[in-house]
């Protein structure tokens, strides 16, 4: 409850997950939410480029359709890659992480060597690469960021699980006989937890800003879903006179990502004082 | 009756904190003479820094001072600028010692950068002179080669040099008052015995005052001409070293001489822990823990009384001698 | 130092060349068969199987990887298919421009992130500080393509203050010269008229790939500073009265600023992926267009060599930065 309290009290962190809250409602309830739901596919070329108005609030696009609904639908599909993303680079980061921080000898060296590799290749090249090789489309914009985001969670797994095998509890338990999955999963990894939770919050952050950046080079998401990077590099066919076209779809990335790096700045504050909003 | 180096009278302190204000210092009194070390001796947390960042005028933001007078040669430091102490006063009319040698110095500059920064700062003018007077003085704290030294950085010297160092650069502007903040805490016990030598003999040979903070009896034994005790932001009793580790008059004094290795048979103590800031007792602070309290020391603040000529002591035990 | 500077380049070898078996492995591995993506939707069987002889794809792996490492080995990295220029040459002429553009931003992103972290701190939990929490975290979220275009919508094409796109206007020629970088070569000819064109087109390009790097400098600067203010000797050097300014911009920047310049090697790879999208945009003649056409092509000579000179780089900024590091702080120059 004290934990709470003092979150409560961190307004920016506050905003921030007011901020997600909201993106994941619209994710969820967008087609009830949406003004024109069936703008997600329809085209009605009478309409085209409308500036805002009561009617389109934030205009219309290219093909007539309502941007504010499509900026609505594209909640769903802007969450769903970050999840995706994070959630299956965790499942690869995390224990090889635990492994190499626990072990020592060939593989862990060996994991670790491997994870320098890839955190020093650039990320959005390889990305990028990776997506086009696949082809592009959604799945294969996931798989490619999977791969190159999983080295950030072996990282900091290894380097917590390195501090804590040391730690006295530990040698307890392996005195006592306790095997090693036991006492990685049982005991270090609840213990590293909280790191792990606000990396990932961050990464859901991260992920919808490069997924926007393939979907915004033709990488990631295909016409016509309504994708916000997507959109934005549809629109500039279209400048300077439909500069809601452009505006918009690229304001609900932003303040998607600002949800979550709020949120992930205060969770770090809130597991470590110390760090006191540093990084 | 010459104008002592530091007055201070009736000093309160309190830091504001999410449970209230925690009176840090409450009451605290003592003056010293020109060429006198004053040793101002209390456990830790008694608020020893505390006294010293005021003094200075540093203290944290949260912190301000309540009531009382600091007057340093007959002014009174709180009417100064923020401004005005940091050109006149701090590092140049009164010098500062730093309790840990190691940590005090800016590990990513020369000595010469650092300590000539300061001496500049106080006394612009030629920058050769300056540097003439920092090696003199260093020669003079026995630091081995001293015109080297201003080029060196301080992870290239030991603790004890350090100290020396941060002695000199006390020294630097000619001060009238020294602080040093236990200054030869950090140090073994050989090199501890240089220092205190050093600076006893800096004193005499400068006629400056110092106010000389630790927790170590000994040191003041060793040291000090006069002593001042703190009990929990309470200067509780003041007087001569010598009379006062003879006949010490507090009953916290008492305990705290009965502590000291030294001075006991076996291992004594003091029953119970020094109060918080913010829980304080009402009156005398360390009646909770004093054999000899009676009620009416919770009941108000004793007022101070000079049993001997040069003694002080804040204790209602000796308020009702006097009356008697 | 010299000594120094040799260790540091032997400890990247290693990494090195690990980088270049991951990107061989994921590029030849990744699509089911590279020959039938090189050939094109309608070649003949024929057609692939010239292809696969051609480019030695019938070769075991580990053939193509030692064929490719002596290739390397003499900076030969094939032809690219859509320049159908040598991929050595493509990359000397587009370098310069690319390294003018991160340059640029870095100095940006130093030059006000920097003092901005020093006065966030030095009024911790006041206005100036909360703005600059509230800035740094918007910069590190804002997305950079979405950025360029809107700073283009209003200063080019509303405004019409700058130039939309490209290094240099049309009708003026590059002086041509000795080192390529086009500022400094405009310099050296004494034609201050395309200094001047060009740095009017560097100016949105390189704000643009400036904010994040800005973002996290200033972050990591307050926190340093914010860190070396609980230091012991901030506190002696106030007790001894250090002049104020001096104390701070000098003495306690130069400890704080060890924690941003290690940061600066990680920074300067995401500037240089951050450039893909923002030369994309601006039309910048430099590398990370030529990526993007690259990508967009599939031309894995081209992708490659691209992610092997990014590792290059992303290794020379970490040993220049150990560099910085060791001439800041006399204890890692003695190797303590």
């Amino acid at each position: 409850m004290l934990v709470l309290r003092k979150f409560l009290r961190d307004i920016p962190a506050v905003i921030g997950a007011v901020i997600i809250l909201f993106v994941v409602i619209l994710a969820l309830f967008g087609p009830w939410i949406a003004p024109y739901p069936e703008d997600a596919s329809a085209s009605h070329l009478l309409r085209r480029l409308k500036p805002p108005s009561a009617a389109y609030p934030f205009g219309t696009d290219n093909l007539g359709r309502d941007i504010l609904s499509r900026v609505i639908l594209g909640a769903r599909g802007a969450l769903k890659v970050a999840l995706v993303v994070v959630g299956l680079a965790m499942a690869i980061g995390v224990p090889l992480g635990l492994l190499a921080g626990y072990e020592r000898g060939v593989l862990a060296e060996a994991i670790m060597r491997v994870t320098d590799v890839f955190l020093a290749l650039p990320q959005l090249i390889l990305a990028l690469a990776l997506a086009q090789l696949l082809g592009p489309s959604v799945e294969s914009a996931m798989l490619a960021l999977t791969l190159t985001y999983w080295p950030f969670f072996t990282r900091i797994v290894h380097a917590e699980t390195q501090r804590l095998r040391n730690a006295l509890f530990i040698d307890a338990l392996q005195g006592i006989g306790a095997g090693t999955p036991r006492i990685l999963l049982l005991h270090i990894l609840p213990n590293i937890l909280s790191p792990i939770i606000v990396r990932a919050t961050i990464g859901l952050g991260f992920t919808i800003l490069v997924a926007a950046v393939l979907g915004f080079l033709g990488m990631g998401a295909t016409p016509p879903d309504p994708d916000w990077g997507l959109a934005v590099a549809q629109s500039r066919t279209y400048l300077p006179n439909a500069w809601w076209f452009a505006t918009f779809p690229g304001l609900a990335i932003l303040i998607a990502v600002l949800g979550f790096n709020l949120l992930g700045d205060g969770l770090r504050d809130l597991v470590d004082p110390r760090l006191r909003r540093s990084r | 009756m010459t104008v002592p180096a530091l007055a201070i009278t009736g000093l309160r302190v309190g830091i504001r904190s999410d449970e209230g204000m925690a009176r840090i210092l409450d009451h605290i009194a003592f003056s010293i003479a020109p060429g006198c070390i004053l040793g101002v001796v209390g456990e830790s947390g008694c608020g020893k820094s505390t006294l010293i960042r005021t003094i200075l005028g540093i203290l944290p933001p949260a912190a301000e001072i309540v009531a009382g007078s600091i007057l340093f040669e007959g002014e009174d430091l709180r009417a100064f600028s923020e401004a005005e102490l940091n050109r006149a006063v701090r590092g140049s009319r009164i010098g500062f010692v730093p309790q840990d040698p190691y940590l005090a110095l800016n590990p990513l500059f020369t000595i010469g950068a650092q300590l000539l920064e300061v001496m500049r700062w106080h006394a612009p003018g030629e920058r050769r002179s300056h540097s003439t007077r920092l090696v003199e003085l260093l020669r003079r704290v026995q630091l081995p080669d001293p015109e080297a030294a201003l080029a060196r950085y301080p992870h290239q010297f030991s603790g004890g040099q350090r100290q020396r160092l941060l002695i000199a650069a006390a020294l630097a502007c000619s001060p009238r008052l020294v602080i040093a903040d236990e200054p030869t805490t950090a140090l073994d016990v050989t090199t501890q015995q240089q220092i205190l030598r050093l600076l006893r003999e800096l004193v005499d040979e400068l006629g400056i005052a110092m106010l000389f903070v630790t927790h170590d009896l000994g040191v003041v034994a060793e040291l000090c001409d006069e002593v001042s005790v703190i009990y929990a932001g309470q200067t509780v009793e003041s007087g001569p070293t010598a009379a006062m580790l003879d006949r010490p008059l507090h009953p916290y004094t008492r305990a705290l001489l009965a502590c000291h290795p030294d001075r006991s048979e076996g291992f004594t103590g003091i029953p119970g822990a020094v109060p918080s800031p913010l829980r304080a007792p009402p009156g005398c602070r360390f009646a909770p823990r004093c054999a000899g309290a009676r009620p009416a020391c919770t009941g108000r603040s004793p007022a101070p009384q000079w049993p001997e000529p040069g003694r002080s002591v804040d204790c209602i035990l000796y308020e009702a001698k006097a009356a008697a | 130092m010299a000594g120094f500077i040799a260790r540091r380049v032997l400890l990247v070898l290693p990494s090195l060349l690990g980088l270049l078996v991951v990107t061989f492995l994921l590029i030849r591995t990744v699509p089911a068969d590279p020959a039938v993506a090189l050939a094109g939707d309608n070649a003949t069987p024929e057609q692939i199987e010239a292809i696969r002889r051609q480019y030695g794809l019938d070769q075991p792996l580990l053939v193509q990887f030692g064929r490719y490492l002596a290739g390397v080995a003499r900076l030969d990295f094939g032809a690219s298919q859509f320049s159908g220029r040598p991929v050595a040459a493509d990359i000397a002429q587009r370098l310069p421009a690319t390294l003018e553009l991160t340059f640029a931003a870095l100095l940006i992103g130093a030059g006000l992130g920097i003092p901005l972290g020093v006065v966030a701190a030095m009024n911790h939990n006041r206005w100036p500080d909360f703005l600059l929490r509230i800035l740094s975290v918007g910069g590190i979220a804002i997305a950079a393509f979405w950025l360029a275009i809107m700073l283009q919508l209003l200063f080019a094409m509303q405004l019409g203050w700058l130039p939309l796109r490209g290094q240099l206007s049309v009708g003026l020629t590059p002086p041509g010269g000795p080192t390529g970088f086009l500022l400094l070569d405009s310099l050296l000819h004494g034609r201050l008229d395309i200094l001047g064109d060009a740095l009017r087109h560097l100016v949105l390009p390189a704000v643009t790939l400036s904010v994040g790097g800005l973002a996290t400098i200033a972050r990591f600067t307050r926190a340093g500073v914010l860190d070396t203010l609980q230091k012991d000797f901030v506190l002696y050097e106030r007790a001894v009265g250090f002049p104020r300014r001096r104390m701070v911009w000098i003495y306690v920047l130069r400890n704080s600023v060890v924690a941003t310049v290690s940061q600066i090697g990680l920074l300067f790879g995401s500037l240089i992926a951050g450039a893909v999208v923002v030369e994309a945009i601006y039309d910048w003649p430099g590398i990370g267009s030529y990526t993007v056409q690259a990508i967009l092509t599939a031309d894995a000579k081209v992708m490659l060599a691209v992610t092997l000179l990014v590792g290059v780089i992303y290794a020379a900024v970490n040993i220049l930065t150990d560099l910085a590091l060791a001439l800041i702080d006399p204890r890692i120059r003695e190797g303590r």
